[in-house]
């Protein structure tokens, strides 16, 4: 961590002519005695994306953003500032901003900056100069000919290929002085083909917490572009979807994004600080069916939704939130924590410098049961098979929640038969995974791809489950 | 505490430093060799409270600044952009930008927007009232908002909180074939949701309004009390059995409607036969009764603007004449791609009129009869390609032109292009806080599926 710290001080604090010791000044200005806590964030990120399309790469954009958050907190209350200028006068000016959530006082003092100590869960390197630009605009080109190359039905073919590096540095007025290098790449592939005038798309993407060159790994290009066509390909046979409510058996990996909607929003510590969430009275009580356990997991090596380090500067962990259908734990951040007396879980987490934390998931799965998954499917008479979606909602207080099938089949006496269109599935957080009925073996991570909004900030994260046979869930078709 | 957040007495000046700084970068980056060139500067300054249960919860205030900068060298392009105005990151955000340009492959669209349409009056919209209020101010406000939705209804049990959003953006684009742009607009907002609970649970809604200018809100309590209503209406909601039945969108959710209209006859959709409206202009896609007008020069309107994010002049314009449509919606690339010429719709369409028929929200209820009321739409289902519809929704039962009790937790479905061809009615019920101006839309037949 010492080393991680130099690091940032040197991206983060130099160029502006400051080092931490400097920071007992900015603390000195923002703690007041009705000053809780205080915290500053500063942060240097850069982000580089290729594109291809039309069989050519006609565009690439490179981004920049940097600033510093200052942050007071007083019982319930937050003062916050930022600024994009990472020097002295800017800082203590965003610190009478922040502190003057808490009306008077005279000056304080934090406590002196102590260096956390955290696993590093990824390398602190910028992946952007991990390969060359010429070897992405190659890159690009091959797969393009590539998915166009197994199929004649492939029409469309949109390529693209991301990095970006994020440096961190948090110093709190409860001593923590952290850092963190994030790097985060991604490779994605879309198609659309065309049977007989009907055009249809498929898409697949992967990524995570290592360089290009991990990325691109054991020919995962072209895995990704092979998963888009097929998908496409899908698509193009499938019939209208059943309306209704029936046995839906969800299948590995991606398809977690329901524990993310149904379970995950409910659980996060401000919506139960404040009496908000659908679980909020739920502590202990059954939440699931027996067998299912949901754990949110930040401590994973190189994932997407992984971290060393939220963005407080908590190391993160693996917290069970639902052990074998008991509603176990929530998912906190240091503010949401103190308020409940309870431990921080190092969910703490913000879009940017220029936004507040609050309790947000890392990786979000459920653990593996004993079935096989062609057990399960054998055992349906007549459902939906979903295998892959789009996005999904939640509604935090009622907890109903949506989420859409991008790939999904009818079972019909224990088969897979026909590819229907993609539907959405709605149900309620509290209620659905009551009627969990088995639960498969083969427990997958999702590839990397995924991105959750809440108050208007994105993070990335993780999700993952095994096949799932849920007895009672509605699908929103339009066939009878 | 009692220093003012946007006394923009200085705007003029900072707009005179954003204008010096935009035209250093564009000849910074024709030294470089760039052939064209497209730069924008812009500065937001805002002032967030919040309060929740009587209390103060958050003051945050924002100063957002940012550059971005698209190159060419001929037909090869290069974007880049940074948050921060460092001289450092200036530097290198023109190198990268010229650096992606010389690897990205040749596109004889590409380009910056024809000379000919590109912008060069520009009309006061009456975009810039600056409001001069303190955090105390607005912390009063908000509390009295939040008051006013918790003592509406006794089942009213709790709140995610009232907050209070003053905000004013400068902005200067320049680009190197001759269009320049300073501009100023102000858009502050009020906002409250509310939980209420019965013994079969909670239910959350909440209401706001977004102006131009302080003065065109409505009184605070009205807020609250909008708030309160919505949220009080959804207790009891219950799900659906699975039927076919006539769908009424509230205002709210109908401008959705017509968002996914607009998507759908947009240049990229289009140039990527990504849309099921392609190859539609001339033909019908409403009933013959509907008219869709773009309307960009609409004094304080919430989307209104002399010239696109490319600089192309905007102008009244119809985009659905008698059910037909008359014209897509498209950027200087897209419209190349097309054969076509801009429609000045690059980075969107500018305060679009649903023209409505003279039913209010009650007078649609009873012409609807017996059918849905949708009030809220959730998740992602929506598929441009082809047109399939499925989506989660709430709203209310109706019968015989009465509400007869909350629903949720059902999806409706269909396509499209089926829901646009049968649209029955518009209502005269129109939601004013959306660039999107139309009133509740009656359709015919959607597939529910609940219970």
């Amino acid at each position: 961590m010492t080393e991680m710290i130099a690091l940032a001080e040197q991206r983060l604090l130099r160029p502006g002519g400051l080092a931490s010791a400097d920071l007992d000044r900015v603390f000195a200005r923002l703690m007041t005695p009705a000053v809780d806590a205080a915290d500053l964030y500063f942060q240097h990120s850069r982000s580089e994306a290729w594109m291809l399309e039309d069989g050519l790469v006609k565009e690439g954009s490179h981004s920049i953003e940097q600033g510093v958050g200052v942050r007071a907190l007083s019982g319930e209350k937050t003062g916050f500032a930022y600024s994009d200028d990472i020097v002295m006068p800017a800082l203590l000016e965003a610190a009478g901003s922040a502190r003057a959530i808490a009306r008077e006082g005279s000056n304080g003092n934090g406590r002196p900056l102590a260096v956390s100590s955290a696993r590093a869960l990824y390398p602190a390197i910028d992946p952007i100069d991990s390969m060359s630009s010429e070897a992405k605009v190659r890159l690009l080109g091959e797969i393009d000919a590539y998915a166009r190359s197994l199929d004649a039905r492939v029409r469309e073919v949109i390529v693209s290929i991301s990095a970006t590096v994020d440096t961190v540095l948090m110093a709190g007025s409860d001593g923590t002085l952290a850092a963190d290098v994030r790097p985060l790449v991604r490779f994605n592939v879309q198609v659309i083909a065309e049977q007989n005038g009907r055009r249809e798309t498929g898409s697949c993407g992967g990524g995570g917490r290592y360089d290009l060159v991990e990325l691109l790994a054991n020919d995962r290009a072209r895995r990704i572009a092979r998963e888009a066509v097929r998908t496409a390909l899908v698509n193009l046979d499938a019939v209208d979807a059943p309306a209704g409510n029936m046995t839906v058996v969800l299948g590995p990996g991606w398809p977690g994004v329901l524990l993310h909607e149904a379970i995950g929003h409910g659980f996060e510590g401000d919506f139960n600080r404040k009496g908000t969430s659908a679980f909020s009275s739920s502590m202990g009580q059954r939440v699931a069916a027996k067998g299912v356990t949901i754990v949110d997991d930040g401590t994973m090596l190189g994932r997407r939704g992984s971290l060393s380090v939220d963005d407080e500067g908590t190391p993160t962990n693996c917290t069970v939130l639902v052990e074998d259908g008991i509603m176990r734990g929530l998912i906190q951040d240091k503010f949401n924590a103190r308020l409940m007396g309870v431990k921080p879980t190092g969910n703490g987490r913000r879009e940017s410098f220029a936004h507040l934390p609050m309790p947000r998931m890392t990786n979000t799965y459920m653990l593996a049961g004993k079935h096989d998954p062609g057990e399960i499917l054998g055992s349906v008479k007549r459902g939906l098979y979903a295998v892959n979606f789009g996005g999904g909602q939640v509604d935090i207080t009622n907890g109903k929640f949506v989420f859409s099938a991008s790939e999904a089949y009818l079972i019909e006496d224990g088969k897979i038969t026909r590819p229907v269109k993609g539907a959405t599935l709605i149900g309620a957080g509290p209620e659905v995974l009551k009627h969990v009925s088995m639960i498969g073996n083969d427990l997958r991570l999702d590839e990397g791809v995924g991105v959750c909004g809440k108050d208007g900030q994105s993070v990335p994260v993780g999700v993952g489950q095994p096949t799932l046979k849920i007895d009672n869930l509605t699908v929103g078709g339009t066939a009878a | 505490m009692n220093q003012a957040i946007t006394t923009h007495d200085d705007s003029r000046i900072e707009l005179d430093r954003l204008s010096e700084l935009t035209e250093d970068v564009l000849r910074r980056c024709r030294a470089r060799g760039a052939s064209e060139v497209d730069v924008g500067v812009g500065v937001d300054v805002g002032l967030s409270v919040s309060v929740r249960l009587g209390e103060i919860e958050s003051i945050e205030h924002n100063r957002d600044r940012g550059l971005s900068l698209t190159v060419y060298f001929g037909k090869r392009k290069g974007s880049a952009s940074t948050a921060d105005l460092n001289p450092d990151s200036i530097e290198k955000t023109i190198e990268h930008a010229c650096a992606i340009a010389r690897h990205t492959e040749e596109d004889p669209c590409n380009g910056l927007a024809d000379p000919d349409l590109l912008a060069h009056d520009f009309a006061d919209l009456d975009l810039w009232h600056p409001w001069d209020i303190s955090t105390e101010e607005a912390t009063e406000l908000a509390l009295r908002c939040e008051e006013a939705g918790r003592g509406f209804d006794p089942r009213i049990s709790n709140s995610e909180g009232a907050s209070v959003q003053v905000g004013s953006s400068l902005a200067v684009g320049a680009t190197s074939n001759g269009f320049f742009s300073r501009e100023r607009d102000t858009r502050h907002m009020i906002s409250v949701a509310l939980l209420a609970e019965d013994e079969a649970g909670m239910q959350r809604d909440y209401w706001y309004e977004s102006v131009r200018s302080a003065a065109d809100f409505p009184g605070v309590a009205s807020i609250g009390h909008r708030a309160a209503e919505r949220t009080v209406a959804r207790l009891g909601a219950r799900k659906l059995g699975t039927r076919q039945c006539p769908v009424l969108f509230a205002p709210q959710v109908a401008r959705g409607l017509i968002g996914h209209f607009i998507s759908a006859v947009s240049g990229g959709a289009l140039y990527r036969k990504a849309s099921f409206l392609v190859d539609h202009v001339g033909k019908p896609v409403f009933p013959d009764f509907m008219q869709i007008a773009e309307r960009p020069h609409i004094r304080r309107g919430q989307s209104s603007a002399n010239f696109d994010s490319e600089g192309v002049a905007t102008r009244d314009s119809d985009l659905v004449v008698d059910g037909r449509l008359a014209r897509y919606v498209l950027g200087s690339y897209s419209a190349r791609k097309l054969g076509l010429r801009s429609t000045g719709n690059a980075g969107g369409v500018h305060n679009l009129i649903v023209a409505t028929g003279t039913d209010d929200f009650s007078a649609m209820l009873k012409r609807m009869g017996t059918g849905l009321v949708v009030t809220e739409l959730m998740g992602q289902g929506v598929s441009l390609l082809t047109g399939d519809y499925s989506r989660g929704a709430s709203g209310f039962w109706v019968e015989d032109g009465e509400i007869v009790h909350a629903v949720e937790e059902i999806t409706i479905a269909s396509n499209l292009r089926e829901m646009f061809a049968n649209i029955v009615a518009i209502g005269s019920d129109v939601d004013t806080r959306s660039h999107i101006l139309t009133g509740s839309i009656l359709l015919d037949r959607l597939t529910i599926a609940g219970a």
